[in-house]
């Protein structure tokens, strides 16, 4: 689960983790209201008004409404016309940034509604480095990064220049060591006051990563400000799914309105379903399974519309609700069941189709594949229901006949 | 031969909740010597397993089975009383970490854990308690490990396994089943089924498994069933290449998994353009790995792999 920027500092900030003063606005009121408090608080007449979505790229981003406004700006009004200066400018920004759509490089073309401005005091910045902390699978242990890139996108600096990234793994029992920190300043070049700083802000990061639970936190640019102060600029933030059971101030941040509704409505139904481009939908028991049948779709020729995990233990009804949301994709032309039944049985698996199939019709040709556990009477559930389904042999077959008929 | 388990292989089982007790009937059934569970609020009590096992008409083999299963507090205290060698864990997500590492500290060889959903910052700290420990996890997050017709571990479905020459290793359940079933229909049968499970940091990964069936006689080749994410598939490749000496065939998940969404498995994600199905495959077929194009080709590409 990911959070907005505006979120991921407040919970660094409540770690005693530096970040910039900062406000939340969802009305250019609030907006234009958040600008006194923050130059009288800060002492500095420059703020900034960030777009919250999420995704990465927007202070390059434009808006679709204002291809003139980018998703990040900086307001200087206030050094020379004072405080109603950057009012003015503030609620001339806000009332074209709040409910249009902004496009950067990771939202796809349609790009996404800013509902939120998130206004922060300006920094006077010295330099600007890299930081992140994630897993590394290798060796199962979290890995904390940096790079004196900052600023930059990491996977480019990762490939062209892999020497600028300096990587300290953290051992789970002890957490990141004072002496990994000082290497870490050491070869980002910092000394003094700002060194000090750094090694604070790390370790308490790291630490709190791991009572976080997240799967990534990124900070980029974290800066290093002219009287040696480090701070997060930017704040990216994943968390593990499964561990939110025990971050219910976390899960409270879920902003729905940046997920899918159609993944929502699967997640709440207890599937696994990920919407893509295709025309082929998918029905299939098991994670391997169903990236597989995607493969083999594509293999044969044809894209599949989704991936879709009923999962190992799934009753007739999410069968039938499964077959809901892939039907109520109208780029879907074609629908392929392939069920391997374990302890998922075929018959379960069968009736569900057929519920489905009366209940909200099929406009679509359906082939299913059925093996493994009571593959007989699945079969027979199919054929007797009357219903116009193409059986195949095996997976290969099933994809090929499938792709053939919704030419 | 087989690798892990066989028929001697003494079992407990950790939560018998719903879920467990369904499994467990059906170890029982395919003939795995479960010995006993832990499940704390029952501790004391006992439970009674009892039906027709899967071999029924089987000469020289039992119809029927009748298993009085102890229930104990802890692990070690069911160790000491049943001598058992491994356990399987169907713990819920949230106290499986600490059912992982209690099975340890009791002294088992292999835990086998099932559960799917454990936290990763829980797994991060099993393995690290784990490091030092003679311990071998299985899992989390996967179907278990069969030997055919000997013993079974987990979720798997028994019927499609049967007694034969090729080893299988797989993050994937169904995909394990698809390959098993394949290898049964062909009659090359498999020594033993290892599911390592879809999660990022698991216990064995597929370079173990290698090793085993490297070293066990009656494997005559293998089978390796990999997926999007982390760089398990290619640090096996390199094994392979360098001394594996038994043929290979392979299948990896997800060349069509768009980049940065989890596939269903908390494990199978490509991010910042690490782990793609293609850097996997391009490695597997350049240590002499034969990469079946779809599952539906894994059965004849492990025939080919053997008659190279």
């Amino acid at each position: 689960m990911k959070i907005h920027e505006y979120q991921a500092k407040q919970l660094m900030a409540d770690r005693g983790i530096a970040v910039p003063a900062g406000i939340v606005a969802s009305t250019v009121e609030e907006a234009v209201a958040a600008v006194r408090p923050l130059v009288e608080q800060s002492g500095n007449p420059v703020v900034v008004v960030k777009s919250q979505i999420h995704a990465g790229g927007r202070g390059k981003g434009r808006f679709v409404e204002h291809p003139d406004v980018g998703g990040v700006n900086v307001v200087l009004d206030g050094i020379e016309g004072g405080i109603e200066a950057a009012e003015n400018r503030v609620r001339e920004l806000a009332s074209r940034m709040l409910g249009s759509t902004l496009v950067t490089v990771q939202t796809g073309d349609e790009g996404k509604v800013v509902n939120r401005l998130y206004i922060e005091q300006g920094i006077d910045i010295d330099r600007e480095l890299y930081l992140s902390i994630l897993l590394d699978r290798s060796v199962g242990r979290n890995v904390v990064m940096a790079s004196t890139e900052g600023g930059m996108e990491i996977e480019k600096v990762a490939e062209e220049t892999p020497d600028k990234i300096l990587r300290e793994i953290v051992d789970p029992a002890v957490g990141i060591a004072p002496f990994q920190c000082a290497r870490l300043a050491l070869g980002l070049d910092l000394s003094g006051d700002a060194a000090a700083n750094f090694t604070r802000f790390v370790t308490a990061l790291s630490h709190a990563a791991v009572d976080w639970d997240s799967d990534l936190v990124e900070i980029n640019p974290l800066v290093v400000t002219t009287d040696g102060g480090v701070m997060a600029l930017d704040g990216k933030m994943a968390f593990d799914d499964n561990a939110l059971f025990r971050h219910p101030d976390v899960e409270a941040m879920r902003d729905v309105s940046e997920e899918d509704p159609a993944e929502l409505e699967a997640k709440q139904a207890g599937l696994s379903y990920i919407t893509l481009d295709g025309t082929i939908g998918c029905l299939v028991n098991g994670a391997g399974l169903a990236m597989a049948t995607m493969d083999t779709i594509k293999h044969v020729g044809g894209e599949p519309a989704n991936f879709l995990d009923v999962g190992g233990g799934a009753d007739a009804a999410q069968v039938a609700k499964a077959f809901r949301i892939i039907t109520a994709d109208a780029n879907v032309k074609g629908i392929f069941v392939n069920i391997f039944g374990g302890i998922m049985r075929c018959d379960t698996i069968a009736t569900g189709i057929v519920e489905a199939v009366k209940e909200v019709g099929l406009e679509v040709p359906l082939v299913v594949r059925l093996e493994g556990t009571n593959v007989d009477l699945g079969k027979q559930i199919i054929r007797n229901s009357g219903l116009d389904v193409v059986a195949a042999e095996d997976m290969k077959d099933g994809a090929t006949k499938i792709v053939e008929l919704a030419k | 031969m087989s690798v892990l388990i066989d028929k001697n292989t003494k079992v407990l089982v950790q939560g018998l909740g719903k879920t467990g007790q369904f499994h467990t009937e059906k170890a029982i059934a395919y003939g795995t010597r479960m010995v006993g569970a832990v499940h704390p609020s029952r501790a004391g009590t006992s439970q009674i397993f009892e039906g027709d096992t899967d071999h029924s008409g089987v000469e020289g083999r039992d119809d029927t089975f009748r298993v009085e299963l102890p229930i104990y507090a802890t692990m070690r205290q069911a160790v000491a009383e049943t001598g058992a060698h491994a356990s399987v864990v169907y713990v819920p997500p949230p106290f499986a970490a600490d059912a992982i590492m209690e099975a340890a500290e009791s002294g088992v060889a292999l835990v086998i854990c099932i559960t799917e959903g454990i936290p990763v910052g829980d797994m991060v700290k099993v393995k690290r308690y784990l490091a030092d420990m003679p311990t071998r996890l299985v899992g989390p997050n996967c179907p278990g490990v069969i030997t055919p017709k000997e013993c079974k571990i987990g979720i798997m479905p028994g019927y499609i396994h049967q007694p034969g020459r090729v080893g299988v290793v797989s993050r994937s359940g169904t995909l394990t089943y698809e390959a098993v079933h394949q290898l049964t229909q062909l009659g090359l049968g498999q020594t033993t089924a290892v599911g390592i499970g879809g999660d990022p940091v698991n216990g064995t990964n597929f370079l173990d498994v290698l090793r085993l069936f490297n070293d066990d006689p009656a494997t005559e080749g293998v089978i390796m069933i990999g997926e999007i994410g982390g760089t398990a598939e290619e640090e096996a490749a390199d094994f392979v290449a360098a001394q594996m000496s038994k043929p290979v065939a392979g299948f990896i998940a997800g060349t069509t998994a768009p980049s940065g969404k989890r596939m269903g498995h908390a494990g199978a994600i490509v991010s910042g353009g690490r782990g793609t199905a293609a850097a996997k495959i391009e490695a597997m077929e350049a240590a002499g790995i034969v990469v079946a194009p779809t599952p539906t080709d894994m059965g004849t590409a492990m025939v080919e792999a053997l008659s190279r």
